[in-house]
């Protein structure tokens, strides 16, 4: 596995969550909340400082983080794109737009392109089944989304780059 | 003195579609127009009628306004407010009269609801007590605490007949005369806010709708078990809700409704929020108290159960957020009046989440016993496009598809299981003649093998090899043999698995196999998608005779597979087409045949 060189930056981040819910053990889901908002994931690193810190085994830190699947170990995308696949937006197209964006990235769902613009998930429910099928990109929802449009939405954020 | 309220909805439906610069929009013009003394603007809850958002409605003469965008805000202020004209074209229009209908009293998406959970969403201002306490807020709480007897609310809510409403129906009242008969120096209230049925959003629409509902309901709770600590498990997914919550426990707190010496007395209890992350598996109450606890959210087997060994080994009152929020009418009206309401079995109301084909998706409270008929036809307003109507799913990944068949069956918890689904947490997803029932109970086993815990081997196991079988029916592999295969290792899984997740998640196999047989057949035997979905089993055509030429599918076809001149019959070359069905819907013609 390639190491990462962790910033003083994340390691005062992660030192800090500790000590702010004092180092207890059944924080352990609230640290990773707090260190994944401001890092943006939970590289290996990151856990071993967590488990030296709250004196428990790495294995049991990366067993809650593989567990919960909001929590994440890739860093994603500059703007990371959510598909949502609850079942109102699955009978409402969603499948196909998860095929067109997987084309237009030539990415697969859980990965990042090489630029790393785009990361591509697939998210269960946002909640907002009026306007199915939904696509969210960062935070930007987007509502009753056709496959025609999904080559738009990518352009919209690739013009923003230039 | 104010006379007009604009009521905007605010929550994550309508605010996803620009609700909130609705708001500011109204706000600015009001200012502009010196109307702050008279007309007030107030941010509220969900609607439910979700599918038209955003909503606005004007109190007193309840006019309300569909899809409203920022710059319809000028004609409201100017139209309406200033001279009393109704803003016509925003206006809900019926879509069967196509009358615009003038006020929300009118529109049959509200006759048949009764709102009892859902009695202060879309009226008051979740983040303003005030607005709360006028609405009779805390004045359950206060009456328990200076007249009842723990036994004595107990009492009433066993009376009541209030059954839990996350899914299982175990009888309210029941539980917390369990938890409260436990000898403990610490006992605990858990309110079960980990909405995890993908399509389902009644828990989310009361948190950020009428937060202290939940909040006064966890502290009767509290008083009548003996607790004085509550913890709310909650989707790090729903910030709004979030915030919102946290916003009512620090006004409840300031108010002296929260905390120690509660409305004068001795009683005291406070309120801590705990952060799910995305594990369906936690709505189980065992695995939902093992996250509390910062560890992974497995399930442990019952007995002991919760009441006598939960949260850090001490007894614990579990509920869903639609359970409290029934709480406090029924401690102020009675057991009678909330027993009168339903069937013999069921009481009271059930929220759902209509969505899937339908017209009108939103957020519906009806009393048991209504129809599915009447939630599908009567308030949903029919399948969306003039469709035909198939199946509605009911209970989630657990739940079952009931056919035309069940449609006139009252709606409660024993007839929804005698029918092969279940009430669950009231997700109600209807489909129509596109969807394939093989390619939905893949699409719900998925789903159960991403969420599957992995501790016991049939759910872990067994779910893997359903959902091969299943994608092998799809792709048009699979062999009588297999389907046989399905329908016993269902059984089995149903059989053998710990939890509730794995004892469930067949379901939607078996259900849909009783109901659809014919499918799964075409599927095995003739390796044909009767609805057309199974992309494997497919291949678009274009029907020379319907075609006009209209250039619709050429120009929107993705990958430009699509030949032909203006008004000449169109041809798709198979060896450039994805399948993706983009033409067969934009074709208004039906001159696009997708054949097995």
């Amino acid at each position: 596995m390639k190491t990462i060189k962790l910033s003083s930056f994340a390691i005062e981040t992660v030192e800090e969550a500790c000590s702010d819910f004092q180092y207890r053990e059944d924080e352990l889901i609230n640290i990773l909340h707090r260190c994944q908002h401001k890092l943006g994931y939970l590289p290996a690193e990151v856990q071993e400082i967590i488990a030296q810190k709250l004196q428990m085994s790495v294995a049991k830190v990366y067993g809650v983080v593989s567990f919960y699947s909001f929590f994440s170990m890739i860093p994603q995308g500059k703007h990371p794109i959510s598909i949502c696949m609850g079942t109102a937006c699955y009978v409402r197209g969603a499948e196909k737009l998860v095929d067109e964006f997987k084309r237009q990235l030539r990415i697969d769902v859980g990965e990042t392109t090489q630029d790393g613009n785009f990361s591509l998930s697939c998210l269960r429910c946002v909640g907002a089944c009026g306007l199915a099928p939904i696509v969210m990109v960062g935070d930007k929802v987007y509502g009753r989304v056709s496959a025609k449009q999904v080559k738009d939405i990518i352009s919209e954020y690739q013009k923003s780059m230039v | 003195m104010i006379h007009t309220h604009i009521l905007v909805c605010g929550g994550t439906g309508c605010r996803a579609s620009q609700a909130k610069e609705v708001q500011e929009e109204l706000v600015s013009l009001i200012r502009d127009k010196h109307l702050s003394q008279t007309v007030q603007v107030t941010t509220t809850g969900c609607f439910g009628f979700c599918e038209k958002g955003p909503i606005v409605k004007i109190i007193p003469d309840q006019t309300f306004y569909t899809q409203v965008t920022p710059e319809d805000a000028r004609d409201i202020i100017e139209e309406h407010i200033i001279k009393g004209r109704k803003v016509e074209r925003l206006l809900y229009e019926d879509p069967k009269t196509k009358k615009r209908i003038s006020d929300s009293v009118h529109m049959n998406f509200y006759k048949k609801q009764l709102r009892i959970a859902l009695r202060n969403c879309g009226i008051v201002d979740p983040e303003n007590i005030d607005e709360y306490i006028a609405r009779d807020g805390y004045q359950a709480l206060g009456r328990v605490l200076s007249i009842y007897s723990p036994d004595e609310v107990i009492d009433i809510i066993k009376k009541s007949g209030l059954r839990g409403r996350g899914g299982a129906g175990f009888p309210t009242g029941k539980k917390w005369e369990i938890t409260s008969q436990v000898e403990a120096t610490q006992k605990y209230v858990v309110c079960n806010a980990d909405e995890g049925d993908p399509g389902a959003f009644m828990d989310r629409s009361i948190l950020e709708g009428d937060p202290h509902a939940v909040i006064e309901a966890m502290a009767i709770c509290g008083y009548c078990i003996g607790a004085n600590k509550g913890l709310i498990y909650i989707r790090a997914e729903y910030p709004l809700a979030i915030g919102r919550l946290l916003v009512a426990i620090e006004q409840a707190r300031k108010y002296g409704l929260l905390g120690r010496g509660i409305l004068g007395n001795d009683f005291e209890f406070d309120i801590e929020l705990k952060y799910g992350a995305g594990a369906f598996v936690c709505g189980e109450e065992t695995a939902l108290i093992n996250s509390m606890e910062g560890r992974r959210g497995e399930p442990v087997i019952k007995p002991p159960f919760p009441a006598e060994k939960g949260y850090f080994d001490c007894p614990t009152n579990v509920n869903n957020v639609e359970t409290f929020a029934n709480i406090c009418p029924i401690v102020l009206k009675g057991a009678e009046w909330f027993s009168s309401i339903g069937t013999e079995k069921s009481k009271g109301t059930k929220v759902f989440a209509l969505a899937g084909k339908i017209n009108n998706v939103g957020l519906i409270e009806v009393p048991m016993g209504t129809t599915l008929r009447e939630v599908i036809f009567d308030i949903g307003g029919g399948i969306k496009g003039g469709k035909k109507f198939k199946s509605v799913q009911t209970g989630g990944p657990s739940g079952g598809c009931l056919t035309e068949s069940s449609l006139d069956m009252p709606i409660d918890y024993e007839t929804l299981l005698e029918e092969g689904s279940m009430m669950g947490s009231g997700g109600m997803i209807v489909m129509d003649e596109d969807d394939c029932m093989v390619a939905i109970s893949k699409f719900y086993l998925e789903f159960t093998l991403d969420e599957s815990c992995g501790k016991c081997a049939p759910c872990r196991i067994g779910n893997k090899r359903l959902w091969e079988i299943l994608n092998k029916m799809t792709k048009g592999e699979a062999t009588e043999k297999d389907l046989e295969k399905l329908i016993d290792l269902s059984h089995t899984i149903k059989d053998t698995s710990l939890c509730g997740l794995g004892q469930t998640s067949p379901n939607p196999i078996l259900s849909t196999f009783k109901n659809f047989k014919h499918e799964y057949l075409g599927h095995v035997r003739d390796k044909q998608c009767e609805a057309g979905q199974c992309k494997d089993l497919l291949h678009y055509t274009i029907d020379a005779k319907m075609c006009v030429g209209c250039t619709a599918c050429l120009r929107n076809c993705p990958v430009g597979a699509i030949s032909g001149e203006k008004k000449k019959p169109h041809l798709i070359h198979q060896d450039i087409c994805i399948k993706c069905g983009i033409c067969y819907e934009k074709c208004k013609f039906n001159a696009i045949l997708h054949q097995s």
